[in-house]
């Protein structure tokens, strides 16, 4: 019998990419333009899907993809510093290499969002996890009913992609609100949290997706609002974020109840998680 | 007075009032108007009005010496602005800025308390609606306190 031409890839095993960009988003928050050295080695990756980078020497972290999913050879990371490794792949320059692996996960239930309306709540960071779905649905606008985005920061300075939000705010056929949690008088958009922004928007909650990211106990009040509003439990998806290590279910770090995040999610239906995500430090 | 009516019960903030409580808030009521950059009151300022927001957005500013003005809130279409009216000393404690051309309808709150302590049933009406939004904002501010996007430290 003969061998295969190609070995399946290990999924231990790092491939090597190259920084080919790097762009400072927001106070210790940097995005990486990524390109493979063997780019055929790669499986394509799906809005909410992430990758296992690997800073040599250093350590191996777990970051979503925040780039467009038509552009597949492009893969783009949106990193905050928050720790060695993270610190580390934020300070790397254009050239350097970078372990990864992946693309792993579940990701956004585009596809069963057809046909309804989807009202994306993203709170810091979690725009990142959401901007490869945010792209894929105005990239096929037709398909969706009512596309609402919600983005709660900070400040004005810890705005993410603002030339993107700007731009989608500016569209006729989606709806976009910003605000932060606090402000110099100089700002003129929305001051307040995130989840307020939620009953002033206009969707049919009875045939509406939502897809909340951001940190859990924002995400946990942008549920309620959500409910509040009549979206059901099985239409909302999160992105959960926990301490994942190998990626594919097998070493347990990333236990969430009786769910792994990293194979089983990142993104889950709430209906899933309802009940763990009130429990004190599981 | 027919056309404040109309506008009080299609505001979403007097939602299925009675028509005898209409009757009795707008005996206090009046449309307002503010340009962007005007302030509807200041902090340290008797708190004698109610503001019910028709149109526009408004800012609620505190300043500290060294820090400059900054914004901890906006509402906007459907929503109030201020709740010191309620309880004395009546006082405002910070500043709302309207941030754009405001249209909105202000409630004399010397007016309204004195209808709310003559008719308990009206109290009791009103009383349900503000409730809700002092919770809310108690709610908003928890999270905002919390500073859920900064890192750890």
């Amino acid at each position: 019998m003969a061998a295969p031409e190609t070995a399946p890839l290990d999924p231990m095993a790092p491939l090597v990419a190259r920084v080919t960009r790097r762009h400072h988003d927001a106070p210790e928050v940097f995005t990486l333009e990524l390109e493979p050295e063997d780019p055929g080695a790669l499986a394509p990756f799906a809005p909410g899907q992430f990758n296992m980078l690997t800073v040599f020497g250093v350590g191996e972290v777990p970051i979503s993809f925040s780039g467009d999913p038509v552009d597949q050879n492009r893969l783009v990371h949106t990193i905050r510093a928050v720790g060695p490794v993270s610190g580390a792949l934020t300070e790397l320059e254009p050239g350097a290499a970078v372990g990864l692996r992946g693309p792993f996960g579940v990701g956004w239930p585009m596809a069963e969002a057809e046909g309804k309306d989807v009202v994306v709540v993203a709170g810091g960071l979690g725009l990142a996890p959401l901007r490869p779905a945010l792209y894929r649905l105005f990239a096929e606008r037709e398909r969706y009913g009512k596309i609402v985005l919600l983005y709660g920061t900070r400040s004005p300075d810890d705005i993410l992609f603002r030339r993107e939000l700007e731009a989608w705010r500016g569209r006729l056929d989606a709806e976009v609100e910003v605000t932060v949690d606090h402000a110099m008088a100089a700002w003129h958009g929305n001051v307040g949290v995130v989840t307020t922004l939620i009953p002033r928007c206009s969707f049919d909650p009875a045939q509406t997706v939502a897809l909340v990211c951001g940190p859990e106990v924002m995400m946990r009040f942008a549920i309620a609002a959500l409910m509040d509003a009549g979206v059901a439990a099985d239409d909302i998806y999160l992105s959960m974020e926990r301490n994942m290590k190998c990626a594919v279910g097998f070493c347990g770090h990333c236990q969430f109840g009786p769910v792994f995040v990293c194979r089983d999610g990142p993104v889950f239906p709430y209906a899933r998680l309802r009940g763990l995500l009130a429990l004190k430090e599981l | 007075m027919e056309g404040l009516e109309r506008i009080v019960k299609e505001h979403v903030f007097f939602a299925d009032l009675t028509d005898d409580f209409c009757k009795l808030v707008c005996g206090c009521a009046k449309n307002v108007r503010f340009e962007a950059g005007d302030y509807l009151f200041r902090e340290g300022d008797p708190a004698d009005q109610l503001y019910v927001i028709r149109e526009g957005r408004v800012a609620m500013e505190l300043s500290a010496p060294g820090h400059g003005s900054m914004t901890f809130q906006t509402v906007g279409e459907g929503e109030i602005v201020g709740i010191s009216w309620l309880i004395p000393p009546y006082r405002w404690t910070y500043d709302a800025k309207a941030l754009e051309r405001i249209r909105a309808i202000s409630i004399d709150a010397t007016c309204i308390r004195r209808k709310c302590e003559d008719d308990h049933d009206l109290g009791y009406e009103l009383m349900k609606r503000f409730v809700p939004v002092i919770i809310e904002r108690l709610h908003a501010t928890r999270l905002q306190m919390l500073d859920v996007y900064g890192t750890k430290s």
